[in-house]
């Protein structure tokens, strides 16, 4: 984004506040892989995508539930329906690949850049809080393991 | 972001991620992060540039290799001028003539002004070989229809029994704001993102019934539709030059 120094007040006390729900992470997980020409990677994007005719994000206890997009995915096939409208979405509507670089991956993958490409990606909605993902995401892992995957791109909008 | 880095790289899976709001990404602490100074909603940089964001997305992969951390490096490539703030102050084309569209009622004129638009979604989908305008399954006009009858009458029940009303709205002004956003990208010009979204909120008659909508929403007893109306209706920004913030 921007440097919150160059936002106007009201947004960059906005994006100051949210600060407050950001403390407790105080451990420092860290696990070690190999290069990354070896690594099967796959990505978990909280931009609110999903297939068209999934059931769209909604706000409540339904906001922490993830999609799961198929690592063949068609552009076409992908819509958003991220709760926040304060976001831009001309970016994704001209090109997926501005928020769900797949496209990029797959050419990496050919070129042996990285390993592999996960057979399954998944889509959160950051409007979520955040502490209240933990369960989906942990359940995730144990998807990601059984998909041979060592390597997250994880990636907000 | 960085919470879901905490909770897979707890599980034993490596993770790696974008920054949009680096002093967020530092207060959590996430286990490997790049910083990109790009729009809110553009984590990749640049729509239809492969290379852009093939810089980024190595950039942002090469974290993997990191020995020790937590890592949070800062990307060093702005967008290209033409899409970034600097072109926000080029013109912005918009043919359609909407000062007459406006004339009538607001659902009539609203009504005409996607006719007006449809030609241009048509170029935009064809060209893009999709539209994201998919959501509420509602083609423009039936979802602007939905729209205006909830404003004459808020107790309109939702176009779907298993939507409630909040997001049976939603879900209708989103796909409403997309055929906008995609018809006018399709029209002669440039069209920087902030100022399409200017355009949509000052200029259309769809902005117009928006900010009606979201006086119905207000008032409305169903939980849904008052959140709805209060939060993701209408972008901050819009409402901070309303002085309309709550």
């Amino acid at each position: 984004m921007v440097r919150l120094a160059d936002l106007p007040e009201w947004e960059r006390e906005h994006m100051l506040d949210k600060l407050k729900n950001l403390s407790g992470f105080d451990s420092r997980p860290w696990v070690k892989g190999g290069p990354l020409r070896q690594r099967r990677v796959a990505i978990v994007t909280t931009s609110g995508l999903h297939r068209r005719g999934d059931r769209p994000f909604a706000a409540g206890a339904a906001a922490t539930d993830y999609r799961v997009i198929p690592g063949k995915v068609k552009a076409g096939e992908l819509v958003m329906s991220h709760l926040s409208i304060n976001f831009d979405r001309t970016g994704f509507q001209q090109d997926i690949n501005v928020v769900f670089p797949i496209d990029r991956l797959n050419e990496l993958a050919r070129e042996g850049v990285i390993g592999t490409v996960a057979d399954y990606h998944y889509a959160f909605m950051g409007a979520a809080p955040i502490r209240q993902l933990e369960p989906k995401a942990r359940q995730l892992a144990g998807l990601l393991k059984k998909d041979k995957v060592d390597a997250v791109l994880l990636t907000p909008v | 972001m960085g919470a879901l880095g905490h909770y897979l790289e707890q599980e034993g899976i490596a993770t790696t991620q974008i920054s949009l709001v680096r002093e967020h990404t530092a207060a959590i602490g996430a286990p490997r992060a790049l910083w990109v100074p790009f729009i809110l909603g553009r984590p990749f940089g640049v729509p239809g540039d492969a290379a852009f964001q093939r810089r980024v997305l190595l950039a942002v992969l090469r974290l993997l290799e990191a020995e020790t951390g937590p890592v949070l490096e800062d990307y060093p490539e702005d967008a290209p001028a033409s899409t970034a703030a600097a072109d926000e102050a080029e013109s912005f084309a918009c043919p359609v003539s909407f000062g007459k569209a406006a004339a009538g009622d607001d659902a009539s004129a609203l009504q005409q002004e996607i006719a007006e638009l449809a030609p241009w979604h048509d170029i935009a989908a064809q060209r893009r070989g999709r539209t994201t305008a998919a959501l509420s399954g509602l083609s423009a006009e039936a979802a602007a229809r939905f729209i205006t009858d909830f404003i004459a009458d808020p107790q309109k029940t939702s176009y779907r029994e298993d939507l409630a009303c909040g997001l049976a709205l939603r879900l209708a002004c989103e796909d409403i704001k997309a055929f906008y956003l995609e018809a006018v990208s399709a029209q002669p010009g440039q069209s920087a993102a902030h100022q399409a979204h200017e355009w949509f909120w000052r200029e259309t008659v769809a902005g117009r019934v928006f900010l009606s909508l979201r006086e119905a929403c207000l008032g409305h007893a169903d939980p849904s539709v008052h959140g709805f109306g209060s939060n993701n209706l209408v972008p901050r920004a819009i409402l901070h030059t309303l002085g309309a913030v709550t």
